[in-house]
């Protein structure tokens, strides 16, 4: 099969999930017993007033015409507005999006840093000592409320030790890089502005350290599972044969193979620390989407809930798309399967 | 007849046996063992909270507001809050909560998931491409932030966290039990049952799920830990569990204000999430590796 028109199967078969994806949120957004409205027009509101407000949103439509004109808005780049800050979902999340792009990349990077290796020596000392370790360190990790940690280690590193500053990008006073892409450290070293990208990094550093024991224990877990499995074909058999290094073998053959599982869990786990990035935001006063959709899901907020729902669920499906086109690099096989 | 009897002794026998080697794998792994004695020890306080807490009735909200704000001390062993509850008190006294959260979470999604994953793989067809693409649907955005969405949705507290959590778990559930029923209708068995004039639902309840109950259950035990964790996030959030309820994570987020100042107000909250969800995995792991001997050569 050729590679585009795998890209392009992959791509067709997404849509469908994904109107279904906005008719659950739709739903969910429309079964609401608390009284949305009547929150956002303040106590005192009479019922002319939260008339108008249902109008003015929309709300007095039959359902199946507030969804189509939903899915119009939609495409049309209106997500629609949040009832309290009157501002519209779509510029806000353009706002918010980046900061917890950066911040769930840089945890997947970190993970991925620290979980492939521990895997690789887990199956390289299978059973032995450094398995043991790395097995209980996981878990160990993975288990804690990640809000909680991160509670913890602002306190240790940022405030008593003073390593590394308490919360938000940037200091009040650095003005951030001109926005290209959003992510601080990508525009600033296009800028070439060293300092900025430092600063940020320093700021980056422990919300992502935190983010990334959730996905720690998987990505170990499953770099041992198929490292020892691969450990076992024949080929490394052979290659030990005819006398090349353990160490090249691992590394060049080995692992090459082990890869194709890591790959999906590591982009499973992309997904789940988007969604656990929610939890991190709120503790280091971080501007992404957390925040953002904390305060609209506790004042019933729906317009931002939805739009936040369905820009995950674009998100989760691109990173599975670019999984698959990967796949389709490192393993030939699955391309013209 | 006689004869009969004696295969279907010899096939209990056997299935017996596989559950005694399973046990056997199970024991000879020391830490899920740890898990397991962890475990027993958090159920026994759950058990005799009352006995255990000195002032079980913080738990409902009595507040003394003179020993307000008190670190760790001979009174109160990990301090008071805000209101002066004993922190000790209302950490045990959540214990029972927060098992009961997440076995109404894990049943609620077993039930729904294997419910949908046993009829779509044994139909086949267009319901289970229905029910597959709603499945994936679900799993097309993190579970937390639906649980969050529908939580919300429902309304704060406790109980609709439950259910918010439970209606985003079910998935997973339900690809497991497909893939099970999917091989396991090709077996001569179910050819058999089918035979005789067995029914449909009884092939399914009878003959097909009693024989995927395993990963199921191994799956049900691994989730156990991070549907704590999840209920806990939505209580820290402010969804979930509301004042005074004395759930772990609400208490976390109570404590927050006062962190790291007065640090125990949080600190023995998350502790006490870290060691549930802690000897859960840890028992998990081991069960993995009973089923699946491929994950630990």
């Amino acid at each position: 099969m050729n590679i585009r028109f795998y890209i392009l199967r992959r791509i067709a078969l997404v849509i469908p999930t994904l109107i279904g994806l906005s008719i659950l949120t739709f739903s969910i957004a429309r079964i609401v017993p608390g009284d949305p409205v009547g929150l956002a027009a303040g106590p005192r509101a009479t019922e002319e007033i939260k008339e108008a407000f249902r109008r003015e949103f929309g709300l007095d439509q039959p359902l199946p015409i507030q969804y189509i004109n939903y899915m119009t808005g939609l495409f049309r780049g209106d997500w629609g507005e949040s009832l309290y800050t009157r501002r519209a979902v779509i510029n806000d999340l353009r706002v918010y999006w980046p900061a917890t792009l950066e911040l769930t990349t840089a945890a997947v990077v970190i993970a991925t840093v620290l979980g492939v290796p521990a895997g690789v020596i887990s199956a390289m000392y299978r059973n032995r000592l450094p398995d043991h370790v790395a097995r209980v360190l996981s878990l160990f990790f993975v288990s804690f409320p990640s809000f909680w940690l991160a509670m913890i280690f602002q306190t240790w590193f940022a405030r008593d030790l003073g390593l590394f500053p308490i919360g938000k990008r940037l200091p009040v006073l650095v003005s951030p890089p001109a926005p290209t892409t959003g992510l601080f450290l990508i525009d600033s070293l296009v800028q070439l502005d060293l300092e900025t990208f430092l600063i940020s990094l320093r700021h980056l550093f422990i919300p992502a350290l935190v983010l990334s024991f959730g996905a720690f224990a998987s990505i170990t877990r499953i770099t041992r599972a198929s490292m020892v499995e691969a450990l076992e074909k024949d080929f490394v058999r052979m290659e030990r044969a005819i006398g090349i290094p353990y160490r090249v073998i691992i590394f060049k053959y080995v692992l090459r193979n082990a890869l194709i599982a890591t790959i999906t869990v590591i982009s499973l786990n992309f997904g789940w620390l988007m969604a656990g990035a929610i939890l991190i935001e709120t503790i280091f006063d971080w501007p992404g989407l957390g925040l953002y959709a904390v305060e609209a899901s506790l004042s019933l907020d729906f317009q931002p809930i939805m739009g936040i729902a369905i820009l995950y669920g674009v998100v989760f499906s691109v990173v599975n798309i670019l999984t698959d086109i990967v796949y389709g690099i490192l393993d030939p096989r699955i391309r013209y399967g | 007849m006689a004869e009969s009897l004696e295969k279907r002794k010899e096939a209990r026998s056997a299935r017996w046996e596989n559950i005694a080697r399973g046990l056997y794998r199970f024991r000879s792994n020391r830490l899920s063992m740890i898990g397991l004695l962890m475990l027993v020890f958090i159920l026994l306080v759950a058990i005799f909270a009352p006995i255990i807490a000195p002032y079980p009735e913080d738990a409902a909200g009595k507040t003394r507001v003179a020993a307000r704000l008190q670190p760790p001390n001979e009174d109160f062993a990990f301090g008071t809050d805000k209101i002066g509850r004993d922190i000790f008190s209302r950490v045990v006294m959540g214990t029972g909560l927060a098992l009961q959260v997440g076995t109404v979470i894990i049943l609620l999604a077993t039930t729904i998931g294997v419910t949908i994953g046993a009829v779509a793989g044994y139909a086949g067809g267009w319901i289970d491409d229905l029910l597959m693409r709603v499945t994936d649907i679900f799993l097309t955005v993190p579970a937390l932030v639906l649980a969050i969405a529908i939580s919300a949705a429902l309304g704060k507290g406790i109980i609709n966290a439950m259910i918010g959590i439970s209606l985003v778990w079910w998935p997973g559930f339900a690809r497991l039990t497909r893939s099970l029923v999917l091989s396991l209708r090709e077996e001569p068995f179910v050819e058999a049952a089918y035979g005789i004039g067995a029914g449909h639902m009884r092939i399914i309840f009878r003959h097909i799920l009693p024989n995927a109950v395993s990963p199921i259950i191994i799956k049900m035990t691994t989730d156990f830990g991070f549907a704590v964790l999840t209920a806990a996030a939505l209580g820290f959030i402010g969804l979930g569990a509301q004042p005074p309820t004395p759930e772990w994570g609400a208490m976390i987020n109570d404590g927050r204000r006062y962190f790291p100042d007065e640090w125990w107000i949080a600190t023995f909250p998350g502790l006490a999430i870290w060691l549930m969800v802690f000897s859960w995995n840890l028992i998990g792991d081991g069960l993995r590796d009973v089923l699946d001997p491929r994950s630990r050569r």
